[in-house]
């Protein structure tokens, strides 16, 4: 099986103290250390674990520049097949409809039979896994946490809804899929696996070499654009149970059942 | 025995010929199967990964003559160890003479060199009463595991079935060997055509001489059949002894000699990825670590054969106290039933059909990742085999594979990326240095080029962050200063010291911290490193070279004490009864016992209690850096034993020298409900809260205006001071 992965390289945010900038339009990005976002970290891992079962290629992907070559290796160095970048000045400043245009583009190119995103970056919306299903026509999964491989091109699988409730569905492929984290566990990316891919060439795409109209994606083509960033007030602290340790363990469980956390 | 065997049928005419024939074949078959067994065992081996241990002869001569001659740590189980004296000095008293019977089949003239008349008689006499004891040692051993049956023998279920069955078997085998042997004396006078010749000293009480009493009467055939059929079973059991042997726990006996001549020789040490691999070719090394059971090294497979099953390391192994699914005592048994099974002696070597990884196939992940290195299991064993380097390559193993519980990737990513494993900002490092209030008491100088110290303190990651450890960094801090010493931090520019990166397998991210703070540490210009975590010591004393020589802050202080530099008042709370649990890196791994203790009983009037698992036999706190990520599968926290260790010592306050040690012993306080009951503290922040604040050298300064007399009498109270 052909699987394609969209991947994102964002800043880690157990990794940095995310602060607002002076002007408030974005955060800070001095001394920012970035990672693959998290979830489509297992999107990769599904993508391995899938073709570890019945073969075929991971081929990784992402739009932005040279520095997210870093995110690429890092897949590569997990086990994905290659890496692709796709660059160009008009890309920057994209919404999510642009990066699903770009992804729609690259697809096009090659053949997959399941594409595969993680179901929000962290610092995006959650918005470009649907639309690209949308603009190439495919058939779209969200929150996935289970794939299945069924004969005569479909898949089973399962989608994480409200309250943790399971619900199985079966897709036809080609489709896309956003994965939900806890899918899988995620392989570790040693110093080693790294510097073994560090020298490996990855390819580049722009623009024109995609077909794009550059007039449909970048900051100009963007219908959302944001407006500020801000932090919210802080609410009211939390509440401190009061009480001997077993008043206090009885009230926490009448909470968590008053909540929903337990049946 | 068979010496006399075959003079004594050359000498007796009517079993003259087919004795001899018997002898030499069954020589000739018992040595051909035993080789034949020893080369089989040998190919695994011959397969395993390099292993540089022909270095230094002379010291490991010395190791060879206290720990397998002298048997060194036998006797810290008293009662097993006290047998397991008796059974070896005999047997090395008996083996002289059973080599000599060896080379006499060849040379009927062979003579033990130095052993004619009267010597001959004495070790005659000698080996008598050596059969007796190893008779007796060996039944009081079968006794004690039959009937008494000590817990460490116990073989849990998961691990297969019992060994009692096979180490009484083996005892009696012996127990058949000194019998025999012992009768072949008694007997002796029976055999020969020309008795009583040469030299004899009845052996009073031995075994031959109450036999020989007791078969006095019989008449002279039935002693010469006797005689006859003793020697002969003597030989078949010896042989027999020596196939077997190589199938179980007793290929010891063979092994032994090798495994300690050829043991580890640096502490606190990891071996190298691959010997004889330099660092900066390690990226042409294809795996990385243990995966097969090929991947070892030769020394390693060595350690299976050499087990002799005893259940020491187990017995003292932290993770498997708490019920960690770890046992270093089956950690060697599977890998031993392994060799067994896939080199087998009769059959085709390594049979791949059946062949699977180590990990997932007779090693769980659970099982490699619950070991804390503690080391308590390599100090406890007799015959020196080792453990955490193999916990380390089989980690390796399933780092380069990318089997890693997600609870360590995040921390490990946090090491590569901003050099701590608790994703911290670097400019953020030297924080618990300008606190506030304490930079004014106390100003810590950062070595970032435009400052300059003598000693550089090297506070490591936990100490750098964690707002509980923080407080034993500025205890650290005060103390270099009242010492007046000229010291400084890295700050920013020092990165975690690796040392648990290394031991949890992650070989080339640790390469990248240590050559970071290797060429940080030289730009800084000092000359004496300090630190008051064991495991950054650890790191920088045995894992990293070249640099400047290394202190724990214990040994500082206890230095400091001696040369008067630094004084300590009276011990602020009478009541509060002290004791001291040893961190593994400073003790076990390092050696360093007495300093710590030493400072302690500097506090005059403080009451110090030993627990009993103290010293080399201390109790891991469940393990540092990396440690603190992973969640383990177990009955117990191994904290929480240690505090109840401490409350049977009748101990209410636990002084500990390591960031982790606290971590772990304040939780389990936390954890057991002792809290207010029992206290922990760093040996700095004590010493911190005693010191005499005005430095002696200071002090003295100020007499000397008045007169030398006085500055003299000053200092010899100082000295009274402490010693009180």
């Amino acid at each position: 099986m052909e699987i394609l992965a969209c991947v994102r390289r964002v800043p880690d945010t157990s990794e940095n103290e995310i602060e607002l900038n002076s002007a408030a339009n974005d955060i800070q990005r001095e001394d920012l250390v970035y990672s693959v976002n998290e979830p489509d970290n297992y999107a990769v891992e599904e993508a391995l674990q899938i073709v570890g079962r019945i073969g075929g290629n991971v081929t990784v992907v992402t739009v932005g520049g040279e520095e997210d070559e870093e995110v690429l290796r890092r897949e590569m160095a997990m086990g994905a097949n290659q890496g692709v970048l796709l660059s160009d000045e008009t890309f920057s400043g994209s919404d999510g409809k642009g990066i699903a245009t770009i992804l729609k583009a690259f697809v096009q190119k090659g053949h997959y039979d399941l594409i595969l995103t993680g179901v929000q970056a962290e610092d995006g919306s959650a918005q470009v896994g649907g639309m690209l299903a949308a603009l190439l026509d495919y058939p779209f999964a969200s929150l996935v946490n289970s794939i299945e491989i069924l004969d005569g091109g479909k898949l089973k699988i399962s989608r994480e809804i409200e309250g943790g409730t399971k619900e199985i569905n079966e897709i036809d492929l080609p489709c896309v899929l956003s994965i939900q984290t806890g899918i899988n566990e995620p392989r570790y990316v040693g110093m080693r696996g790294i510097r073994q891919v560090a020298s490996v060439n990855i390819p580049t795409f722009a623009g024109p070499d995609l077909g794009i109209d550059a007039s449909a994606v970048g900051e100009a083509a963007a219908k959302v654009k944001r407006e500020d960033y801000f932090v919210p007030a802080l609410g009211k602290g939390a509440e401190m149970l009061q009480g001997s340790r077993e008043e206090i363990a009885e009230k926490l469980v009448q909470l968590l059942k008053d909540k929903g956390g337990l049946k | 025995m068979l010496l006399e065997v075959i003079q004594a049928a050359a000498r007796t005419a009517y079993w003259l010929d087919p004795g001899q024939a018997l002898f030499i074949i069954t020589h000739i078959l018992g040595l051909t199967c035993f080789s034949f067994i020893v080369t089989k065992r040998l190919i695994p081996l011959l397969r395993g990964e390099h292993d540089y241990r022909l270095d230094r002869p002379l010291s490991r001569l010395r190791r060879l003559l206290k720990y397998w001659l002298g048997q060194w740590k036998h006797p810290r189980y008293l009662t097993a160890g006290t047998i397991h004296l008796f059974i070896f000095a005999g047997f090395i008293l008996l083996a002289i003479r059973a080599f000599a019977l060896l080379i006499l089949g060849a040379s009927r003239n062979f003579a033990i060199p130095g052993l004619y008349g009267r010597a001959s008689a004495l070790y005659g006499l000698t080996t008598d009463y050596a059969a007796t004891i190893v008779l007796i040692a060996v039944i009081v051993a079968a006794v004690r595991r039959a009937v008494f049956k000590p817990a460490r023998y116990a073989v849990p279920a998961k691990y297969g079935k019992g060994h009692t069955g096979d180490a009484i078997f083996l005892l009696a085998l012996i127990g058949i060997l000194m019998v025999a042997d012992s009768l072949f004396e008694a007997t002796k006078s029976a055999g020969l055509s020309q008795p009583g010749q040469g030299v004899e000293y009845a052996s009073v009480l031995s075994l031959p001489w109450m036999l020989k009493s007791a078969l006095g009467a019989i008449p002279l055939s039935s002693q010469q059949n006797l005689h006859f059929s003793a020697s002969f079973a003597h030989a078949v059991t010896f042989y027999f002894l020596l196939c077997y042997r190589p199938f179980g726990i007793q290929f010891h006996v063979e092994t032994s000699l090798f495994n300690i001549y050829f043991a580890k020789l640096n502490r606190g040490t990891v071996k190298p990825v691959k010997w004889g691999v330099a660092d900066e070719h390690i990226d042409q090394v294809k795996s990385f670590g243990v995966k097969n059971f090929e991947d070892f090294t030769w020394k390693h497979m060595l350690d299976f054969y050499s087990c002799a099953d005893c259940g020491r390391c187990s017995d003292n192994c932290p993770a498997n106290t708490v019920g960690r699914p770890l046992s270093p005592r089956f950690l060697t048994i599977k890998a031993r039933d392994y060799s067994f099974q896939h080199y087998p002696v009769l059959g085709k070597a390594n049979n791949t059909n059946n062949k699977k990884p180590l990990i997932g196939g007779i090693y769980s992940a659970d099982e490699i990742w619950s070991c804390t290195t503690c080391g308590a299991c390599e100090e406890e064993c007799p015959l020196l085999v080792e453990y955490i380097d193999k916990i380390v390559d089989l980690r390796r193993g399933m780092i380069d594979e990318g089997n890693v519980p997600q609870t360590l990737q995040k921390p490990l990513k946090s090491l590569e990326s901003r050099g701590n494993p608790y994703g911290k900002m670097e400019k953020k490092r030297a924080d618990w240095a300008n606190a506030s209030e304490f930079q004014q008491a106390c100003n810590v100088k950062i070595l970032d080029g435009n400052n300059r110290a003598e000693t550089l303190y090297f506070a490591d990651s936990i100490t750098s962050y964690d707002d509980r450890i923080q407080k034993i960094g500025r205890a650290t801090a005060r103390i270099l200063d009242y010492a007046g010493e000229d010291f400084g931090i890295l700050g920013a520019a020092e990165k975690d010291s690796g040392h648990e990166v290394r031991r949890f397998g992650e070989e080339l991210l640790f390469m990248a911290l240590r050559d970071h703070n290797v060429a940080a540490i030289k730009e800084s210009g000092v000359r004496r490193i300090v630190t008051a975590d064991p495991h950054a010591y650890n790191a920088l004393k045995n894992d990293y070279k070249n640099v400047p020589p290394m202190e724990h802050i214990s040994q500082f202080i206890a230095r400091q004490v001696r040369a008067g530099n630094i004084r300590l008042k009276q011990v602020e709370d009478r009541n509060n009864v002290y004791t001291y649990h040893d961190p593994c890196y400073l003790g076990r791994h390092n050696q360093i016992y007495d300093d710590p203790r030493n400072v302690l009983d500097a506090i005059p009037g403080l009451k110090r209690v030993e627990m009993k698992r103290s010293r080399d036999r201390s109790f891991c706190c469940g393990g540092g850096g990396l440690m603190l990520f992973y969640e383990p599968k177990e009955e117990q926290r191994m904290g929480v034993k240690r505090v109840q260790m401490a409350v049977e010592a009748g101990a209410n306050v636990i002084v500990t020298a390591c960031p982790y040690c606290m971590v772990n012993l304040e939780d389990a306080i936390k954890v057991a409900g002792l809290e207010g009951k029992m206290g922990a503290i760093d040996l700095a922040e004590l010493v911190e809260q005693h010191i005499v604040r005005a430095s002696p050298v200071r002090q003295c300064a100020e007499v000397v205006r008045t007169t030398q007399q006085e500055c003299a009498m000053a200092s010899a109270a100082q000295r009274d001071g402490i010693r009180a």
